[in-house]
């Protein structure tokens, strides 16, 4: 019986690898570019890809075609879970090349870019890191561009921002393991020391879920804020503990608290939350109220976004990474990879988020400030605070 | 003395997570990794109810649907294998979580879900001078009133009886009458009646619930149980209480500047692991003698 | 390796040894066909790579779990040492300033060359295990899993502590790595760099397992694994024995993680969680506890599946099939379906305890007929005697 069962695998496995090289042929119709969208679905980051993608898929929405050399080629979106891991990453990244797309977008999350990064290189595609914000993405790399801004760069952003509030003792709370948490809190730690201040850093292993001996640690160390750019799961509880221990803390985070998750977390309590981020809904009136209705017109997308019609920073950078690589496109004058990816140094375009144009060292857009929001506890929204640079 | 109150929280609903495992091995001599599971799948269903039903409603709801899950895994996942070695059991139980979490990660389609406030248990009280949720205070009282209630029924009643049998000897009491496979679902019936409760406690103080919640609880409960003498109720209690409390000390301490923070987790298994090469029994638990 | 055989027939091992000769001839001919005419980019390559990583790994699982009886699940810790190992040694020179910023100076400033640094891997992961194994092989089945466990976890910890940043870059991933591309650069053997290599690295080390099992010491471990006090009193070493198995194990868990590390091109602590442990136990079920072939075949249909043809599951679109079901995740609940189905079903797993020989093969497809006909015949005996007792 178990030899049948090997033989009917062993054939099925044969199918499948003949169906898999039939596959390759078929890709690159006539008159189609495909564009990659690498992001998770699932896992840490399944929320924070979903929204990303959300703005992409808007973009695509309002422009789905590129008129090259007076012909109009359809665009289409080729989609991709990388599930937030690493090993995933890999075959998710082969998948995208394998249906044969021009340009990759994505993803949200760093780690998996910097695993999915060599795949893209050796097909020769160009991606565009939408908010992966870890120097290691572009560093070195000749293929991977990138249209937020730096962790180093954010982390500053905050310490100045702390300081100029008259903070002088922070607390910094990281998820060991992280890249991103880590990343963020030792600039700030550097920025702020810097500075002048004081920092107290600690970090919380994976799938803590009682941070109330952090918050008390906190105060015991006479910290005025803490800092803590975790993933918006962490966030919920942190702001919670926060909270019922009446800790009395500004709490600053990175562009990943910029979420409905916080919202809803921090609504009725008695916390403060500032964050960074890439954008400030009410920037773009027209882009808001764009992205609101197509949000609206389907309940999937409503589910996607987290329930509400708020508009994340991160949609907005998909948004914005859309049409870097329509402009490219365009540049390039053909859906060939290699072309785009020449291309894409010299695009200058002005999104909803400001200014894209790459440094001609490692392809990172070139940013010198950062939105600030703050939670508005009362009515669950966000407000704008300002505009800050280093 | 805010550590040593979020250690008994936190070591209380542990307790109630620990005895799951600790009456499941005491009778199978499995180590049912899906009990962790079963906690984070309440902490869901409650979410779900809660959007649907009043709270006097979604409450008993939860209880009895977990119950059911832990009684339908019990029956399709494991009653299948009981001639089976040990080792295929346990691969059964390893499956069941893996399953559980997958099924939880395409309902949740893997975003976090609030868990809702409970009025009274989610308000905040002062109590010598720490600032906490009344669920910290009501849990260790909580849990110590369903633990004498179990013991009371382990002790004197016909099923408790048969219990203390099946888990002495498994062959000869079966020989004598008892019926295993009742007693055992009454097993998972309580562990899991117990895992909702703790759910509610746990989730009411730490509100957000992902797939992988169950996973860090269920692990330090199972330890709680190996430290109190896996097999003993009381040993369960004590280990989950010592166990919270510590690992909330632990993030207090710094050794010569260098912050011990990161190490509350690997405390819990080093612990463990001291405890299985020194006493492997536990602190309460009784000396097993391999009989050839 | 397929040359272990298992039959008494004088002449069906002939024809076995002839068969296998002949299968492994063509398998490595397939294997350099798909080498020279594949990128490295394309879905077959990355399969193949990432099943002779789990191949490795699984078998040496099942060396512990399947041929001694010793359940450990401290696989994953190996492998994040093995990993670890490889990286702090690969580092690309030109990278590692950049790679190491947020850590400060890097501890191991040289590279190794890449077979030596995936050799340390595996020596550095045996010398912690037999520090482990010191104290809990002498614990009992459960307890020692738990144990194993446990340590694994301890480890991942340990590896991401900001504390030894300088020399494991702590929570940052560590990127820029050696690969079996840059080894055979500028050599005849360019064009066979994607899956030959991992295809070699797997043979050799399943090779070695196969050896050790054939050997005296591998009767000795399936002694100790069918009756621990008979083996005993029959003058097995106990400690010693075990202790064998569990370093020879970890020492080709570490080999697996460098091998891991080199396909996904960088490596953090993160995916060495216990999840992935898991992962390879289950497939050691399903291929058969006790048969390194079912281990073989069946890493490699795992990962085709998990990775490739199961893929449409996830977007929606599945042998032609377009339901609502499939959506994000549903990939993954099918798969735990047909893992509960094996473990409750198929408890020996596709090959039992059986290795693979092609005489068994044709014997099992000859009676084909008759095994189906047997099983339907139990089925309904056993259906009528349940009613009975019911």
């Amino acid at each position: 019986m178990k030899k049948i069962l090997a033989i009917v695998l062993c054939l099925a496995m044969l199918c499948g690898c003949l169906a898999g090289c039939g596959e390759g042929d078929t890709a690159g119709g006539d008159k189609v570019i495909k564009i990659g969208i690498f992001e998770p679905a699932s896992g840490a980051n399944g929320a924070g890809g979903k929204q990303e993608t959300l703005g992409i898929k808007y973009a695509h929405s309002i422009q789905p075609t590129v008129t090259i050399g007076g012909e109009t080629y359809e665009i289409e979106l080729v989609e991709v879970d990388n599930q937030s891991a690493d090993d995933k990453a890999v075959t998710a990244a082969a998948e995208l090349v394998n249906k044969g797309v021009s340009v990759v977008l994505g993803s949200y999350g760093s780690s998996v870019s910097i695993a999915a990064s060599p795949t893209f290189e050796e097909a020769g595609i160009p991606a565009i890191g939408v908010t992966c914000t870890n120097t290691q993405v572009t560093e070195g790399n000749q293929h991977y561009f990138r249209i937020c801004f730096l962790d180093p760069f954010q982390g500053s952003v905050l310490a100045k921002y702390a300081w100029d509030n008259g903070i002088k003792t922070a607390y910094t709370l990281a998820e060991l393991g992280n890249a991103y948490d880590l990343g963020l809190a030792s600039s700030f730690k550097d920025a702020f020391e810097k500075l002048g201040g004081k920092v107290i850093a600690e970090n919380f292993p994976t799938n803590q879920a009682d941070f109330t001996s952090y918050i008390t640690n906190a105060k015991k160390a006479g910290a005025e804020a803490i800092f803590a750019p975790t993933s918006t799961t962490y966030a919920q509880l942190i702001i919670e503990a926060a909270a019922t221990q009446d800790a009395n803390m500004p709490l600053y985070a990175g562009d990943t608290w910029d979420s409905n998750v916080i919202l809803d977390a921090a609504k009725g309590k008695n916390v403060t939350i500032n964050v960074t981020t890439f954008y400030q809904e009410g920037g773009n009136a027209e882009y808001d109220k764009g992205f609101k209705d197509w949000i609206n017109s389907d309940p999937q997308n409503l589910t996607n976004n987290g329930g509400n019609d708020i508009v994340a920073a991160v949609s907005a950078m998909g948004y914005d990474a859309y049409f870097v690589a329509l402009e490219a496109i365009k540049a390039a004058g053909s859906g060939d990879a290699a072309k785009i990816k020449e291309a894409l140094w010299n695009v200058d375009y002005t999104g909803v988020t400001g200014q894209i144009k790459f440094d001609s060292v490692n392809g990172d857009a070139q940013r010198s400030v950062a939105y600030i929001k703050a939670a508005d506890t009362a009515t669950g929204a966000w407000k704008f605070v300002k505009e800050q640079g280093v | 003395m805010d550590y040593i109150l979020a250690g008994i929280s936190v070591g209380g609903q542990y307790a109630l997570i620990a005895i799951g495992y600790t009456m499941v091995y005491g009778i199978l001599r499995l180590i049912n990794f899906a009990h962790g599971d079963v906690f984070m799948v309440a902490g869901l269903i409650m979410i779900y109810a809660t959007t649907a039903m009043p709270l006097y409603l979604s409450i008993p709801l939860v209880l009895i649907i977990t119950v059911l899950v832990g009684f339908t895994i019990e029956r399709v996942a494991y009653k299948p294998l009981r001639t089976a070695p040990r080792m295929s059991v346990m691969i059964s139980a390893i499956g069941v979580s893996y399953m559980l979490q997958n099924v939880a990660l395409y309902i949740t389609g893997g975003l976090a879900k609030t868990y809702p406030a409970i009025p009274f248990l989610s308000d905040t009280v002062t109590i010598f001078g720490a600032t906490t949720k009344w669920v910290t205070v009501i849990t260790p009282v909580l849990t110590i009133i369903l633990i004498i209630a179990l013991v009371l029924l382990i002790r004197f009643t016909k099923i408790g009886i048969a219990m203390r049998a099946v888990s002495k000897d498994f062959e000869t009491s079966q020989l004598m009458g008892v019926k295993i496979n009742r007693v055992i679902s009454v097993t998972f019936i309580i562990g899991s009646l117990l895992a909702a409760v703790g759910s509610i406690l746990y989730f009411a103080n730490y509100p957000s619930v992902v797939p992988t919640s169950g996973a860090m609880p269920g692990l330090k409960s199972f330890v709680a149980a190996v430290f109190g003498g896996i097999g003993s109720i009381p040993g369960a209690v004590i280990g989950a209480f010592i166990i919270g409390i510590c690992e909330n000390l632990i993030r207090s301490l710094s050794i010569g500047g260098v912050s011990l923070t990161p190490f509350s987790d690997a405390f819990t298994f080093a612990l463990l692991i001291v405890i299985l090469c020194v006493r492997p029994s536990g602190l309460f638990g009784e000396k097993t003698i391999d009989k050839v | 390796m397929k040359s272990l055989l298992i039959t008494n027939q004088q002449k069906a091992k002939k024809i076995n040894t002839y068969t296998n000769i002949v299968l492994f001839v063509a398998l490595l001919a397939v294997l350099v066909v798909i080498d020279m005419t594949s990128n490295s980019f394309d879905m077959i390559v990355k399969v193949l790579q990432k099943g002779c990583v789990y191949a490795i790994v699984a078998v040496s699982m099942n060396l512990l779990n399947g041929f001694t009886g010793l359940f450990s699940l401290g696989q994953a810790g190996f492998m994040l040492i093995g990993a670890y190992v490889f990286s702090i040694f690969s580092v690309k020179d030109a990278n590692r300033a950049t790679v190491f910023s947020f850590s400060g100076e890097p501890l191991v400033d040289f590279e190794l060359p890449l077979i030596v640094a995936i050799v340390l891997a595996g020596i550095v992961a045996a010398i912690f295990a037999f520090l482990i194994g010191l104290p809990v092989l002498k614990l009992k089945s459960d307890y020692l899993a738990i144990a194993t466990l446990g340590f694994a976890e301890i480890l991942r910890t340990i590896i991401q502590w900001d504390k030894l940043g300088r020399l494991t870059n702590g929570s940052f991933p560590i990127s820029k790595l050696n690969s079996f591309k840059d080894l055979l650069k500028d050599t005849p053997f360019d064009k066979l760099s994607y899956v030959i290599p991992f295809f070699l690295v797997a043979l050799v080390c399943i090779g070695f397992i196969a050896l050790l099992i054939k050997s005296t010491y591998g009767r000795a471990f399936k002694a100790i694994r069918d009756d621990e006090v008979a083996a005993e009193a029959m003058g097995i070493n106990l400690a010693k024995h075990k202790m064998i198995s569990f370093v020879t194990s970890s020492f080709f868990a570490g080999i697996g993680g460098a091998m891991y590390a080199v396909y996904v091109g960088s490596t953090n602590a993160a995916p060495f969680t216990s999840a992935l442990t898991y992962e390879i136990l289950l497939i050691v079920v399903i291929g058969g506890i006790g048969s390194l072939s079912g281990s073989i075949l069946a890493s490699f249909l795992y990962i085709a599946s998990q990775e490739w043809w199961l893929r449409g599951l996830d977007s929606g679109e599945f042998m032609g099939l377009r339901l609502p079901l499939f959506r994000n995740g549903f990939r993954l609940v099918v798969f735990s379906v047909i893992i509960m189905i094996f473990v409750l079903f198929f408890r020996k797993g596709i090959m039992g305890d059986k290795e693979f020989s092609p005489v068994g093969l044709f014997n099992g497809i000859v009676s084909l007929p008759k095994n189906i006909a047997a099983k339907f015949n139990k089925k309904s005996k056993k259906s009528t005697k349940a009613e009975v007792t019911e």
